[in-house]
């Protein structure tokens, strides 16, 4: 993906998130967000992800700009997939039911088929023993992967992952974090907003900084933690990265 | 001690309590003077089950319009929601009863008793559930909208799968408390001199002046609408139960 943003604006009330915000990355397949609580990530990526519209600017994955209108949003939306920090799952449903409703309800699968589609990714992410569980009785590493499989089954042309392992335990967050780099390994483009620098450093094909409601910095994983010309993002993963 | 076992010893320690309050009385009971209406009692009774089956559905039906309205983002709407609601439960239900039937029921030349009391009835019980539906629908998290967004669901389909089905579970106690209400409430319409079950008994004891024996059937007679509500209450929510 080739991600161009430019003069992207959002406020809320009179509190300005994002102020023309630029960003311009080469053809990659995974993008990571960092940056200061507050600095305007989940902002950013949440207009990335087509949940909320901008007040002004402009955002284009591959040349092809997000639409501006509710309707052409929510077919964009169904086109990616997201993936909260936590509360992603409906508490009613089972794990398995989870799954199914956007493919049955928005994707127009049969049941059979929709079940079929879940099947391989259950076994291989070792969920499906858990696949009838009401997400209150699944670990929260196992809530959060049926989540990221929820996200995925519908085929996505790319992921947008909002912080998913920062509710959780640290054995937890490997597991979760295993999984997202086995994704990676199998091609799937994602947007991700972490904390896990590590991880960042890991998978992310280009890094940018968020902070202030701009990109103060963006280039290689390599790049941004180990030679970046900007001092405050230098700080930022002088204090993080210990 | 199980739990029908226990229900059963309070019901039986209750009744006994009462029976002695009515044998230190020294009563001299007129059952025989009373059974002589047994039809009267056993008509009202109907009416006051078919006001309630009616009055149940149609105040429902108002309470989701009217939550519906309480959310609306248009100012008009909500305000013609919250009007309605403050009006409604500011005021008592026999002064709208007797506005509504002698009114406004005359000037728009609405005759049947029967549909004005259950038009008056429902829109009083309908302003309580308006605003239990409202807090069951407010009480999802914004995460839940956010996650059924996100997977490109439309709004009517949120609230269907996601919304409804979680805010069912909420409101249903409170929901059953406000139907047993509405059952008792029933009982008001006797103003505007429909036939039901409490004026019936009203009735009954004008001709014989026995007054307990007239009213104890009256408490009976609500007892056996009201406690299968309350049982069907707690069976659906056992249903729906399940861990957040």
């Amino acid at each position: 993906m080739k991600l161009e943003i430019t003069d992207l604006t959002q406020r809320f009330g009179s509190v300005c998130v994002l102020d023309r915000l630029q960003l311009v990355t080469g053809t990659i397949g995974a993008l990571v967000l960092v940056g200061p609580s507050g600095g305007g990530k989940s902002t950013l990526l949440r207009i990335l992800a087509g949940l909320d519209l901008p007040v002004s600017g402009r955002v284009a994955f591959d040349g092809r700009p997000l639409p501006r209108d509710e309707k052409s949003l929510r077919a964009y939306r169904c086109t990616v997939g997201t993936v909260f920090q936590s509360y992603n799952l409906f508490p009613h449903l089972s794990a398995l039911d989870n799954l199914l409703l956007p493919l049955v309800h928005v994707h127009g699968l049969s049941m059979a088929e929709a079940r079929a589609r879940v099947l391989e990714p259950l076994e291989r992410f070792q969920l499906l023993e858990h696949a009838h569980k009401r997400p209150a009785q699944l670990s929260g590493g196992q809530k959060q992967r049926i989540a990221i499989v929820r996200a995925m089954a519908v085929m996505p042309e790319r992921l947008f992952l909002d912080e998913p392992t920062s509710s959780l335990d640290p054995e937890m967050t490997a597991e979760v974090l295993e999984m997202i780099g086995e994704l990676k390994s199998l091609g799937t483009q994602f947007v991700l907003v972490t904390h896990e620098m590590g991880f960042a450093k890991r998978v992310a094909d280009e890094v940018a900084f968020v902070g202030n409601g701009g990109v103060l910095a963006h280039g290689t994983a390599d790049e941004m933690l180990n030679r970046c010309p900007e001092a405050r993002v230098r700080d930022f993963f002088a204090r993080t990265l210990v | 001690m199980s739990r029908a076992v226990a229900h059963a010893a309070v019901v039986v320690v209750f009744a006994s309590l009462i029976a002695l309050a009515f044998w230190r009385l020294n009563y001299t009971w007129n059952w025989a003077g009373i059974w002589e209406y047994r039809q009267k009692f056993l008509q009202g009774w109907f009416t006051t089950v078919g006001l309630s089956c009616a009055s149940l559905i149609a105040s429902s039906a108002i309470g989701v319009a009217a939550a519906l309205c309480l959310q609306s983002r248009l100012p008009i709407v909500e305000a013609v929601g919250r009007v309605y609601v403050e009006l409604i439960r500011g005021t008592p239900l026999l002064v709208q009863l007797l506005i509504g039937f002698y009114v406004i029921a005359s000037a728009i030349g609405l005759e049947n008793r029967f549909v004005v009391g259950v038009l008056v009835l429902s829109l009083f019980s309908g302003a309580y559930m308006a605003e239990i539906f409202r807090g069951g629908l407010e009480a999802i998290p914004q995460t839940q909208r956010d996650a059924a967004k996100s997977i490109g669901l439309t709004p009517i389909q949120t609230l269907r799968f996601v919304i409804v089905p979680q805010a069912v579970r909420l409101v249903l106690p409170p929901v059953a408390g406000q139907l047993v209400s509405l059952i008792k409430d029933s009982s008001l319409l006797s103003v505007i001199a429909i036939s039901e079950f409490t004026l019936n008994a009203q009735e009954v004891n004008s001709f014989t002046y026995s007054t307990l024996e007239s009213y104890l059937p009256l408490a009976a007679g609500y007892l056996i609408l009201t406690l299968p509500l309350s049982a069907l209450s707690r069976f659906l929510e056992k249903r729906f139960r399940y861990e957040t």
